[in-house]
């Protein structure tokens, strides 16, 4: 037992006491409204009786993930001006979902996406494929977030291996869901919101009154001054004085340089390029970089614009959420006030980035086993200690109270749909029709261990990939099939289900094949144990260096795959145009009608007596 | 609520009342949308453009950095807070045309 007196002696108490807090009081919350859910409604759906204002703290808690706290930072140091794309599609992605699906889809009254397939195309079997993507898009959500979990155990206790953590945090959460349901979970997702805005503003305001602010730290690096143009001497003097306010570190060898991480076009997008010149004779690369590395990179660009604007609109673990609004209008009033409040936090994640690159180079090497950038968030704050002394480590404290706000409420989120997809969907509906709600409670239960250990098995192999890629897979596998089945089925009544299924299935497994092989290649890669687990993975590097432009669709898939399903739904339904539902002129009624005309309640009398209750 | 007279709920089902519905609040969102969309997909293109105006130094900021980075979020907020007004604005409109 000397292993783990060994780890705790390098911690940092202040940092450890925060993070314990965080998920002590989630943890309690969470145990104590257990206590007053008890109906499988209120576990599904908490009863349909959610404020807007904790509706959309809680939708904002949820989904500002690990990629969100750690993953935009750590990407925006590597990466630079191209990871900003990022955070501006997180929070502007909501816009497609308020315009076209937030009010229709809340109208029309079922719990989840899958019972929404089923109700607006009447098949059984669509929800079956539906669910099926509740799952492939959770699974690939999840895996980030038990990274998250990996890396900020390993910064509290320096020394402990990397799965250690993400089979902890994986366990406690998995318990906390099968113990608490959503009802426990709209309360703590709320508060977490909170908790996480507090987390990341507090630190970067302290931070950026001690070391320069925001505007003097991007100041501190160069940009490319052209031949003859509107950049005079004073731009690179004063980008000197700035560097030279600051304090600024000089960049280790792998850090990108100046003028392309602060440029578009950098290290994130053009990277296939690149691999693909360095397999060219030397002679030859200028000529092949100057005609294909800024039009490749503008195409990779706009797929990453595609897949997170579209993906944001197809995450099932949000969306789930509008149900628990009273009715449509309240389902646009959250989702704008989610998009005012994830939108105020996404501006304070790169700051940490941009002061990282400045003051904590030494992180693009990778520290004491963790590796890279990720974990600029937690790390960045103990710099105040310098001169301040024990208010780093309170910091860094905070910030790793934040973290761990981040993964726990979007792991647990994740875990809700997935497991009230396979309890909900697969056991109730396909299973055992005629199970009793307490059968389904334990279905429940037993489905979210389940899925948990799934999911923390997945997460113990992704530690060299980067948090918020693998978040970005996500989104590209969601914009190429729940996004294409929502946006059609609301708005074109000409669908069938022959029409979405092909559509959905295609173009999602497309999405997934690629991003899959993607990681798969770059595993390959590493240079830790994970390299040679998928050794075998490593042709597909080869054969990317001869063909960078099947490398960037296949890394960002969304440019074609969401196309694809589009088009294959509008061109099969065409073709099954017979099979429209019957009473399809209610259905649009129903989903695009004012609730004042009540029309809901009549649908579903309706849908009841033909079904014969 | 009290059930509905027959001659409103022809109204409502009828084939011209969806078709009228469902274009109107359609236009207000396609109105929106490509708002939104010129400005997110113009700005790699002014990027690929126009590199060295994107590359002006505003205050420290590179101009891209800053519209991306800070400025791009209120400009959303502005164009949700107009479709809801709007959207609600339809509703009240619809709703009022069936009674009538």
């Amino acid at each position: 037992m000397n292993l783990p007196l060994a780890l705790l002696e390098n911690v940092d108490p202040w940092i450890f006491v925060f993070s314990f807090v965080t998920v002590a009081v989630t943890l309690w919350m969470g145990f104590r409204s257990a206590k007053t859910s008890k109906t499988a409604s209120d576990f599904f759906v908490a009863g349909r009786s959610v404020s807007v204002g904790w509706n959309a703290s809680a939708i904002s808690g949820e989904y500002l993930s690990a990629a969100s706290f750690m993953g935009v930072a750590g990407m925006v140091m590597s990466s630079g001006y191209d990871a900003l794309w990022y955070p501006v599609c997180y929070a502007c992605g909501y816009l497609f979902l308020l315009l076209f699906i937030a009010g229709p889809l809340r109208r029309f009254g079922a719990y989840t996406i899958p019972d929404f397939a089923e109700g607006r195309f009447d098949s059984p079997l669509f929800r079956k494929i539906a669910v099926c993507f509740v799952l492939f898009i959770g699974f690939f959500y999840t895996m980030p977030q038990m990274k998250g979990a990996g890396v900020t155990l390993a910064y509290i206790f320096p020394g402990l291996p990397y799965w250690v953590g993400v089979v902890l945090v994986g366990a406690v959460i998995t318990l906390n869901v099968a113990l608490g349901g959503m009802k426990g979970i709209t309360l703590v997702q709320a508060v977490q919101y909170w908790i996480k805005l507090f987390a990341i503003t507090v630190p970067v305001f302290v931070l950026m009154a001690v070391v320069g602010f925001y505007n003097l730290q991007l100041q501190a690096n160069h940009v490319t001054p052209p031949a003859a143009g509107i950049f005079s001497e004073g731009d690179t003097s004063r980008t000197l004085e700035a560097a030279d306010q600051i304090g600024r570190k000089p960049l280790v060898e792998k850090a990108p340089k100046d003028t392309a991480w602060i440029a578009p076009f950098g290290p994130l997008t053009t990277k296939a390029v690149n691999a693909a010149a360095a397999a060219l004779p030397a002679e030859q690369r200028p000529a092949f970089l100057a005609e294909h590395q800024k039009p490749y990179s503008l195409l990779y660009t706009y797929s990453l614009i595609i897949a997170l604007v579209c993906g944001t609109a197809g995450l099932p673990h949000i969306l789930v959420r509008f149900y628990t609004n009273p009715d449509g209008v309240a389902a646009k009033r959250t989702t704008m006030w989610v998009m005012i409040l994830i939108g105020v936090f996404y501006v304070f994640p790169p700051i940490f980035g941009v002061i990282g690159r400045n003051l904590m180079p030494e992180l693009y090497t990778g520290l004491a086993g963790i590796k890279g950038t990720d974990q600029v968030v937690l790390k960045l704050p103990t710099l105040i200690g310098a001169k301040y002394g024990v208010l780093g480590s309170i910091l860094s404290g905070i910030t790793c109270a934040g973290a761990f706000a981040a993964f726990m409420s979007t792991f647990s989120g994740l875990l809700v749909s997935m497991t009230g997809a396979l309890a909900h969907d697969v056991y109730g509906r396909m299973l055992r029709p005629k199970s009793t709600p307490a059968e389904r409670l334990t279905a429940f239960k037993f489905a979210a261990v389940l899925i948990g250990g799934v999911a923390i098995t997945l997460g113990c192999f992704v530690e060299p990939l980067e948090i918020n890629f693998m978040v970005g897979q996500a989104f590209a596998i969601a914009a190429a099939s729940y996004f294409p089945l929502l946006f059609m089925s609301v708005w074109w009544r000409g669908m069938t289900m022959k029409g979405a299924a092909t559509g959905m299935l295609t173009g999602g497994l497309c999405a997934l094949i690629a991003a899959a092989l993607t990681n798969l290649a770059t595993l390959a890669l590493d240079k830790g144990p994970m390299g040679k687990i998928f050794a075998g993975f490593k042709g597909m590097n080869d054969f990317w260096a001869q063909h960078p432009l099947l490398r960037i669709l296949c890394e960002q898939p969304a440019i074609w795959s969401v196309p694809l399903a589009i088009g294959l739904m509008i061109l099969v339904s065409k073709l099954t145009a017979a099979s429209v539902p019957p009473d399809i002129r209610m259905k649009m009624l129903v989903l695009h009608a004012p609730e004042q005309l009540g029309l809901k309640q009549e649908y579903i009398q309706e849908h009841q007596t033909g079904a014969g209750h | 609520m009290p059930p509905p007279p027959s001659l409103q709920s022809d109204t409502i089902h009828s084939e011209s009342f969806l078709r009228s519905l469902m274009r109107r609040q359609l236009r207000l969102s396609i109105a929106c949308a490509t708002t939104f969309l010129v400005t997110l997909l113009g700005m790699p293109l002014l990027n690929y453009f126009a590199p060295a105006l994107m590359a002006t130094r505003v205050a420290g900021f590179t101009l891209s950095w800053l519209i991306l980075g800070v400025l791009f979020f209120p400009f959303v907020w502005i164009i949700s807070f107009i479709f809801i007004r709007r959207s609600l604005r339809l509703e009240a409109q619809e709703v009022n045309d069936v009674r009538r």
